[in-house]
C-alpha cells in the first residue's frame, strides 16, 4: 500500500510541475491543487499507515482499545486542507480579479508591475 | 511566566478583532495604534525576563511538550519580537498619513495586526506544524495587504506573490510530512534530540534541502527571490515597509532556527551549499538594484542582497559569524523598514517613485534628507552606523574562516550598495525637479505622522551604531545559544534524563 | 434560479440543515462532531438559500455580515484561550463548569471548550459565506 500511494504521490508532483509550467495562470492553480494534494497524502503516508479503528475512546473506558489509526497525521492534513483551501479560495478569487483588471491568464503577458523597458 | 510569551501573540490578535469590528469607523488606526502600543510594551517585559532567567518555555492548553503546542522564547526569538513590536508601532503610527480611508474600510487595521500576530508566532512557537500555521496566517495577512486597494500593478505583482509563496508553503508542509514520518515528533526540542538517532542520515539531507528550498522563497535567496522585486513596489507604502521590514527576515529566521538546531548533522555538506546561495544572493541583488530607476525597485533589490549577508552569517556557522547574523537581522529590519517609510514621503512630495521623474527634495526639505542619509549609509555599511558593525563582524568571521572569498563580496557588495544610494541620493534629491520646480514636504497632509516614525527609526539606528557594546554582547550570547541549544531543549522538555 | 421546486425544497432543507448542524455543534463535545463540521454545514445551508433564492435574499436571512461573523466568532474563540488566566492556568487550557452536579450526575457540563467550538463555528460560517457570496456576485 505504502509503494502505491508513493507512486501516486510522484504522479501527482509530476502532474502539478506539468501544469505549473504551462504559463496559464488557471493551469498553474490546479497543479497546485495537486501539488497540495501531494503534500497532504506525504504526511498521511509518513505518518504511517495502520489499518486500525478511529481512534476514539468508548464511553466509561479508560483508553482506546486494539490497534487505533495514528490520530496526529490525520489531524495534521485536516490543518493542512482546511488551510489550503482558504488560501485556494483566495488564489482562484485573485486570479479572477487578474482576469477582469489584466484582460489575460497568459503568465508572461502579466508584465504591467514589472514593465519589459526597466526604465 | 507562559502569560508573557503569549501576550505578544494575544494583543495584536485582540486588537485584529476590535479593529475588524470597527472597521468603516475613523477609532479604528487608534485602537491599531493602542494595540501596537501594548504589544510594543509586552515585547520588552519579555526580553527582560528572557534576559534575566534565560530560555523561556510555555505549554499551551497545560499539555507538557512534546505532545502539546509549545511557545518558546530564547534571546534571538525574544528580540525578533521586540523588533517586530518596534516596526509594528513605527508603521502604525505611518499609517495615520498613509492609508486611505477606502483602504481602512477595506480591513487594513485588521489585516495589519494578523500579520504582526502571525510574523510574531512564527519567531515564538516551538513546534514545526505550528509554524507552518504561523506561516499561514502571515501569508494570507500579506495576501490581503498586498492587494488591498486592487490597483492593476497590485493584482499583477500579486499573482506573482501569491503564486510563489504558495509553492514555497506546500515544499515546507511536504518536508515537515517527511521529517515527522522519520522521527515521531514535531517539537523542535524533541527533534533536535532525535534526528541523531536516525539511522539514514543522508535522507535527513534531503529533507534539509527541502527545508531550505522552501525557506529559501519566503527569505527571497538566489535562486528564488524573483516574487520580491515583482511585488514589493506595488502595494502602499505602509504596508511594503513592514513588508520589507519583517516578511523575508521571518524566513532568514526559520532558516537559522532549522539549520542551527536540527540539521546541524552534515555541516560540511548543507552549509557549503548556504555559503554559495549567500554569496550569489549578494551579488544578484545589489546588480540588479544598480539597473533599476524606481526608489522601491531599488530597495526591494537591495532586501535581496542583505538577505545574502544574513545567510552567509548562517553558512560559516561560527560563533562570530553566527553573532553578525543576528545582529544583522536586527539592524536591517529598522533600517529597511525606515527606507521604505521615507521612500512614501519622498513620493508624496514629488509624485512619484520614479527616479527619473522627480528630485528636488535636498533644497526643499532637508530635514527628509538627513534622515534618508542615515538608513542609506547604515545599509551600505558607513561608520559609525548600525551596518557598519553588522558587516565588519560578517566580513571579519569570513576572514577568520578563511573564506577571503566570501569577505571580498561581502565588502564588494558594500561598495555598490553605496552606488544605489548614491543614485537614488543625485537623483531625487540633489537635482532640480524636472517639471514642477520646487516640491514642497510643508505641504504633505499629515506630515507629522509620516516623519515621527521615521525619526524614530532613524535614532535607533543611530544608537546601534554608536553603542554598539551592548548589542554586540546581548548578539553574541543570542548565537552561542543557538550554537549550543541545550538551554532550549532544557527549557522545553525539562532537564535532561 | 427560478426554480420553483428548489425554492421549496431550499426552505426546507435550509431549516433542517441549520438544526442539523446546532446537533452537530454539541455533540462535538464528546463524539465525532464539533464546531468546523457544525460550521461547515450550516454554510451550505445557506449556500443552498442562496442559489435558490439568490445572495441578496440569503445576505437577508443571515441578519449579519459574513465576515463580521467571523470575526465575531475569533473573538469567542480567542477570549475561551484567555479565559484560562481566571484560573491562573495556561492558555487555552479548557476550563469546565458543572452546573448543578451531584455525586453520580455530572449535571450540565459548561466549559471554555464548547465556547472556542461556537467560536470555530461562527469563524467557520462566516468565512465560507463570505468567499461564496462575493465570488457568487462577481461572476
Amino acid at each position: 500500500m505504502e509503494q502505491l500511494l508513493s507512486v501516486l504521490i510522484g504522479a501527482l508532483v509530476a502532474g502539478s510541475v506539468f501544469l505549473m509550467l504551462a504559463g496559464h495562470l488557471l493551469r498553474f492553480l490546479f497543479g497546485l491543487i495537486l501539488l497540495s494534494n501531494a503534500a497532504n497524502l506525504t504526511i498521511f503516508l509518513a505518518g504511517g499507515l495502520t489499518p486500525g479503528a478511529p481512534p476514539l475512546i468508548s464511553e466509561g473506558a479508560e483508553g482506546p482499545t486494539g490497534t487505533v489509526a495514528n490520530a496526529l497525521p490525520q489531524a495534521l492534513v485536516l490543518t493542512a486542507i482546511v488551510i489550503g483551501f482558504g488560501l485556494f479560495a483566495f488564489a482562484l478569487i485573485l486570479a479572477f480579479r487578474a482576469y477582469q483588471t489584466l484582460g489575460t491568464l497568459d503568465t508572461d503577458a502579466m508584465r504591467v508591475a514589472e514593465p519589459e523597458e526597466a526604465q | 511566566m507562559s502569560w508573557l510569551l503569549s501576550l505578544p501573540l494575544i494583543i495584536p490578535f485582540a486588537t485584529a478583532i476590535a479593529a475588524f469590528l470597527v472597521r468603516g469607523h475613523a477609532s479604528g488606526r487608534w485602537i491599531s495604534l493602542t494595540g501596537s502600543a501594548i504589544a510594543l510594551a509586552a515585547a520588552i517585559a519579555l526580553l527582560m525576563v528572557v534576559l534575566d532567567d534565560g530560555v523561556i518555555a510555555g505549554q499551551m492548553g497545560g499539555w507538557p511538550a512534546p505532545f502539546g503546542i509549545t511557545l518558546v522564547a530564547d534571546l534571538l526569538s525574544a528580540v525578533m519580537v521586540l523588533i517586530t513590536a518596534i516596526t509594528a508601532f513605527a508603521v502604525a503610527i505611518y499609517a495615520f498619513g498613509d492609508i486611505d480611508r477606502r483602504r481602512e474600510e477595506l480591513g487594513y487595521h485588521a489585516l495589519f495586526q494578523t500579520l504582526i500576530a502571525g510574523v510574531t508566532g512564527a519567531f515564538l512557537t516551538g513546534d514545526l506544524f505550528n509554524l507552518y500555521v504561523w506561516f499561514e496566517v502571515m501569508l494570507i495577512a500579506s495576501f490581503g495587504m498586498l492587494i488591498l486597494g486592487g490597483e492593476k500593478e497590485q493584482i499583477d505583482g500579486g499573482v506573482k506573490y501569491v503564486a510563489l509563496n504558495l509553492v514555497s508553503t506546500l515544499l515546507f508542509l511536504s518536508g515537515i510530512g517527511l521529517l515527522y514520518g522519520m522521527t515521531g515528533t514535531l517539537n523542535l526540542a524533541d527533534l533536535a534530540q532525535k534526528v541523531e538517532t536516525i539511522p539514514n542520515q543522508g535522507l535527513l539531507t534531503a529533507v534539509a534541502m527541502m527545508f531550505m528550498v522552501g525557506f529559501g522563497i519566503k527569505a527571497a535567496v538566489f535562486p528564488l527571490f524573483f516574487w520580491l522585486p515583482a511585488s514589493y513596489h506595488t502595494p502602499s507604502f505602509a504596508v511594503s515597509a513592514v513588508f520589507a521590514g519583517l516578511l523575508t527576515k521571518v524566513g532568514v529566521y526559520a532558516m537559522i532556527r532549522m539549520f542551527t538546531m536540527i540539521f546541524d548533522h552534515d555541516i560540511g555538506f548543507t552549509h557549503t551549499i548556504l555559503l554559495w546561495i549567500a554569496g550569489f544572493t549578494m551579488v544578484t541583488g545589489v546588480l540588479g538594484a544598480a539597473s533599476q530607476g524606481d526608489f522601491r525597485k531599488i530597495l526591494s533589490f537591495h532586501i535581496i542582497s542583505q538577505i545574502g549577508y544574513m545567510i552567509l552569517g548562517l553558512a560559516l556557522m561560527t560563533p562570530l559569524a553566527l553573532l553578525g547574523a543576528v545582529f544583522y537581522l536586527v539592524h536591517h529590519i529598522i533600517v529597511k523598514a525606515n527606507l521604505f517609510l521615507i521612500a512614501g514621503i519622498a513620493s508624496r512630495a514629488t509624485g512619484s517613485t520614479d527616479l527619473y521623474r522627480i528630485g528636488g527634495l535636498y533644497a526643499s526639505s532637508p530635514l527628509l534628507a538627513v534622515l534618508f542619509l542615515i538608513p542609506a549609509f547604515s545599509l551600505a555599511g558607513f561608520p559609525p552606523l548600525s551596518g557598519f558593525w553588522a558587516k565588519y563582524v560578517l566580513v571579519k568571521a569570513s576572514l577568520d574562516a578563511e573564506f577571503w572569498f566570501m569577505a571580498f563580496i561581502a565588502l564588494a557588495v558594500g561598495l555598490m550598495t553605496i552606488f544605489s544610494m548614491t543614485k537614488i541620493w543625485a537623483e531625487a534629491f540633489w537635482k532640480p525637479h524636472p517639471t514642477n520646480p520646487d516640491p514642497a514636504l510643508d505641504q504633505v497632509p499629515h506630515r507629522g505622522a509620516l516623519l515621527l516614525p521615521v525619526a524614530g527609526l532613524a535614532v535607533l539606528t543611530m544608537v546601534i551604531g554608536l553603542y554598539p557594546e551592548p548589542f554586540v554582547v546581548f548578539a553574541e550570547r543570542a548565537a552561542a545559544q543557538l550554537l549550543d541549544p541545550t538551554a532550549y531543549i532544557t527549557a522545553v522538555l525539562g532537564a535532561a534524563p | 434560479m427560478n426554480s420553483i421546486i428548489l425554492i421549496a425544497g431550499a426552505r426546507l432543507l435550509v431549516v433542517l440543515m441549520l438544526v442539523f448542524s446546532l446537533f452537530m455543534l454539541i455533540r462535538g463535545h464528546n463524539e465525532p462532531g464539533g464546531g468546523f463540521i457544525g460550521g461547515l454545514l450550516a454554510a451550505i445551508g445557506f449556500v443552498v438559500y442562496a442559489i435558490a433564492c439568490g445572495t441578496r435574499d440569503a445576505r437577508r436571512a443571515l441578519r449579519f455580515r459574513p465576515s463580521s461573523i467571523a470575526g465575531t466568532g475569533l473573538g469567542l474563540a480567542l477570549l475561551a484561550g484567555v479565559m484560562a488566566a481566571i484560573w491562573g492556568d495556561t492558555l487555552f487550557t479548557g476550563q469546565w463548569l458543572f452546573l448543578g452536579a451531584t455525586e453520580t450526575d455530572k449535571g450540565w457540563p459548561l466549559s471554555t471548550v464548547l465556547l472556542f467550538d461556537i467560536g470555530v463555528y461562527l469563524v467557520v460560517l462566516g468565512a465560507i459565506l463570505s468567499i461564496v457570496f462575493s465570488l457568487e456576485e462577481a461572476v
